[in-house]
């Protein structure tokens, strides 16, 4: 711990630009100083895919993993939003029924008023906008516990459902556009566009930050490691596309499913972009900032209810955003869209995937790594068992076990001053 | 008593007083700070150094008195106001986010930015270049964050954020308070170092072994009242302790403040 261990600047150099192995152990002492990041996620969607597929022969086939990444996505989307208000080390509870008000809202703009999509589209992301917006002025300026703020707005948005759509009522959707976010997949080729554009972006993003850092004169990456991750995500992203593109109907003469489904390039834009404000920009640097230590932010001159209400903001707005995939899915909206577990099992999502409940501490891609596991288990139980008993208990224990690793790695963190 | 007449103290403060309601805190407070030496304010709890040091930095404003600063006199008001003129202060709670590393935290709140993106090589090469400054070699990677970082660590990157912004004047309120011994060490001379490097430092310590390591003055502050502000080769431990605990020593203090001069 003592500071008084001086490092010799060469010793120190050839630490920052070392060797893979070097970079390697660097990894290992930080998952061991308990920063596990997505590694318990990670792990635990791999065990779980071999589990799934040993126990049934349908789980593992290409129409069931395409179904899968569709499954992922409501989640995914509800959770990239609540990585922001967890990061402030607060809660939105009422992000479901955002997503239910906003789909209802996308519904009444397109099927009463009989609006293009993209007026809807825009109504419904600023309808979670507004929404996010009022929560979060409650929550920065009132200074009224986000628990207790969104728990109010979680009753009274299913109120606004109710209103909307009318008791027991439903609002079909036929827009062949908002259809296609889910009910659709990129041409085959498109698919390949796609996946070479994404490991293009990484490789060239990564050779600008090199060359920077270089010119600058400062530590960088070994070369090797950047060509492994770029030869890793190239293979991880051409083997999914390989595959995606391949004939998954059960009847290819009658009913041809083949290429990537529509809402993963979507999907996709919104992780590098919402990424980008996080990691690339001072907003972004604020909101850790916020999280971590309030006090410190204000003293330094950040406008802490600020970003505050600005991540509530951006929270409701991805959960219109999952509202639109949800009546693209689903064909209607219904007083029910975003209920039941929706909202649970999206926090889960960005917590088992390594956001911390305790604030300052995650990232975009988490809620990616996060929904796939959620999806996992709601996919592969069914087919093991039809006791709905089952699906509910299995995935709190997954909730559970994710947010005691959370604990468990803050307080080993704590202890070893990591 | 040679440095009270030097003509060109950074800060000049005189007839300072400051009253929260009924209670008076300051009055008739005098103290000059100059640039490379170290001035120690010492005083017993609720003699008002806090008081001083909040009105210096603009969180508060004096209710009486001159504050000069480089030769003109000014009304501090802000905290931004005292920053744009040069004065930063490290509160002994350090204000830094564990979750983010030593470059975030030196550059938290006014980033380097490029368009929309941060420069982080710019902010990465600043910050070492100003570790490097005050030769600071305790930090293996600027890029460790700061939980990973020790007390002494930590009040170095909270002390090299004060410097960054080409600071003149720097308060530290009780740096070496909840360090060991080895770290307070270092940073007694990062203290040291700074008044090296030409900037006025004033350190606010308890510590008596603190002051005398590395103080050029000593100024005193007893019952809201400046008791004497002495050169640090003239007095010994001994009588300082008295001045903050009586308010004078023989010669020294309040009560024949006009004898000083001997």
């Amino acid at each position: 711990m003592s500071g008084a261990t001086s490092v010799p600047r060469k010793a120190r150099e050839e630490a920052a630009t070392g060797t893979v192995a070097e970079a390697w152990r660097g990894y290992v002492n930080k998952v061991r100083g308990g920063d596990v990041g997505s590694l318990p996620a990670v792990l635990g969607f791999v065990a779980l895919v071999i589990f799934f597929s040993t126990q049934s022969g349908t789980f593992f086939s290409l129409l069931n993993g395409a179904n899968l990444l569709q499954q992922a996505a409501v989640y995914v989307f509800v959770a990239m939003g609540m990585v922001f208000v967890l990061l402030l080390g607060e809660i939105d509870l009422s992000a479901g029924f955002t997503a239910g008000v906003s789909a209802a809202v996308l519904g009444v703009i397109l099927t009463k008023h009989g609006m293009p999509w993209p007026v809807a589209v825009v109504g419904c992301v600023a309808t979670g906008a507004v929404i996010g917006l009022a929560i979060g002025m409650i929550f920065a300026r009132l200074r009224v516990p986000s628990f207790v703020v969104s728990l109010a707005f979680f009753l009274g948005l299913q109120g606004a459902m109710l209103g909307i759509i009318g008791d027991g009522g439903t609002i079909p959707v036929r827009d062949e556009t908002i259809f296609a976010i889910m009910g659709r997949n990129l041409p085959v080729v498109w698919g390949w566009v796609f996946a070479g554009a994404g490991v293009a972006l990484y490789a060239v993003l990564g050779l600008v930050q090199r060359r920077a850092r270089r010119t600058a004169g400062l530590p960088s990456h070994p070369p090797t490691l950047m060509i492994l991750k770029v030869v890793g995500l190239a293979v991880l992203l051409g083997g999914a596309t390989y595959l995606l593109n391949r004939e998954r109907s059960v009847n290819p003469v009658l009913n041809s499913l083949k290429g990537i489904p529509v809402i993963v390039p979507i999907a996709a834009v919104f992780v590098v972009g919402l990424t980008f404000v996080l990691r690339r920009t001072a907003f972004g640097r604020h909101i850790y900032a916020v999280g971590g230590n309030a006090e410190a932010a204000r003293r330094a001159g950040i406008n802490v209810p600020g970003i505050q209400t600005a991540c509530f903001v951006i929270c409701s707005a991805m959960a219109g955003c999952a509202g639109i995939v949800m009546v693209s899915r689903d064909t209607s909206v219904s007083p029910s869209t975003g209920g039941s577990s929706t909202l649970l099992l999206s926090i889960g999502a960005a917590v088992i995937g390594g956001t911390s409940l305790f604030g300052g501490k995650g990232r975009i891609i988490d809620a990616v790594i996060g929904g796939l596991v959620i999806a996992v288990i709601s996919n592969g139980l069914p087919l093991m068992t039809s006791e709905a008993s089952a699906q509910y208990i299995v995935t709190a224990f997954v909730l559970m076990l994710a947010a005691m690793i959370d604990a468990m790695a803050r307080r080993r963190a704590a202890a070893t001053g990591h | 008593m040679s440095e009270r007449s030097h003509p060109e103290a950074l800060l000049r403060l005189r007839g300072i007083s400051k009253s929260f309601g009924a209670v008076q805190v300051l009055a008739g407070v005098d103290l000059d700070v100059h640039a490379g030496q170290v001035t120690a304010l010492v005083g017993d709890n609720g003699a008002g150094k806090s008081t001083l040091i909040k009105g210096i930095a603009g969180i508060h404003a004096f209710d009486d008195g001159t504050y000069t600063f480089e030769g003109s006199e000014v009304h501090v008001t802000s905290p931004k106001q005292a920053n744009s003129l040069g004065i930063e202060v490290v509160y002994q709670d350090l204000a830094l986010c564990d979750n983010l590393d030593v470059v975030h935290n030196m550059f938290l709140g006014r980033e380097t930015r490029r368009r929309i993106t941060l420069d982080e090589t710019a902010m990465e090469r600043r910050a070492v270049e100003t570790l490097r400054g005050l030769s600071v070699r305790t930090l293996a990677s600027v890029r460790q964050t700061v939980s990973s970082l020790s007390g002494g660590q930590r009040q170095t990157v909270a002390i090299a954020r004060a410097v960054l912004w080409n600071s003149k004047l720097v308060i530290l309120d009780e740096p070496t308070a909840a360090l060991g011994v080895a770290q307070t060490e270092q940073v007694l001379k990062l203290v040291r170092r700074l008044a090296h490097n030409g900037l006025a430092v004033i350190l606010i310590s308890h510590n008596m072994n603190d002051v005398f390591e590395v103080a050029d003055s000593i100024a005193t502050l007893y019952l809201g009242r400046m008791a004497a502000q002495v050169d640090a080769r003239t007095v010994n431990r001994a009588r300082v302790v008295e001045l903050i605990t009586s308010g004078r020593s023989g010669a020294l203090g309040l009560a024949a403040p006009e004898e000083a001069q001997a």
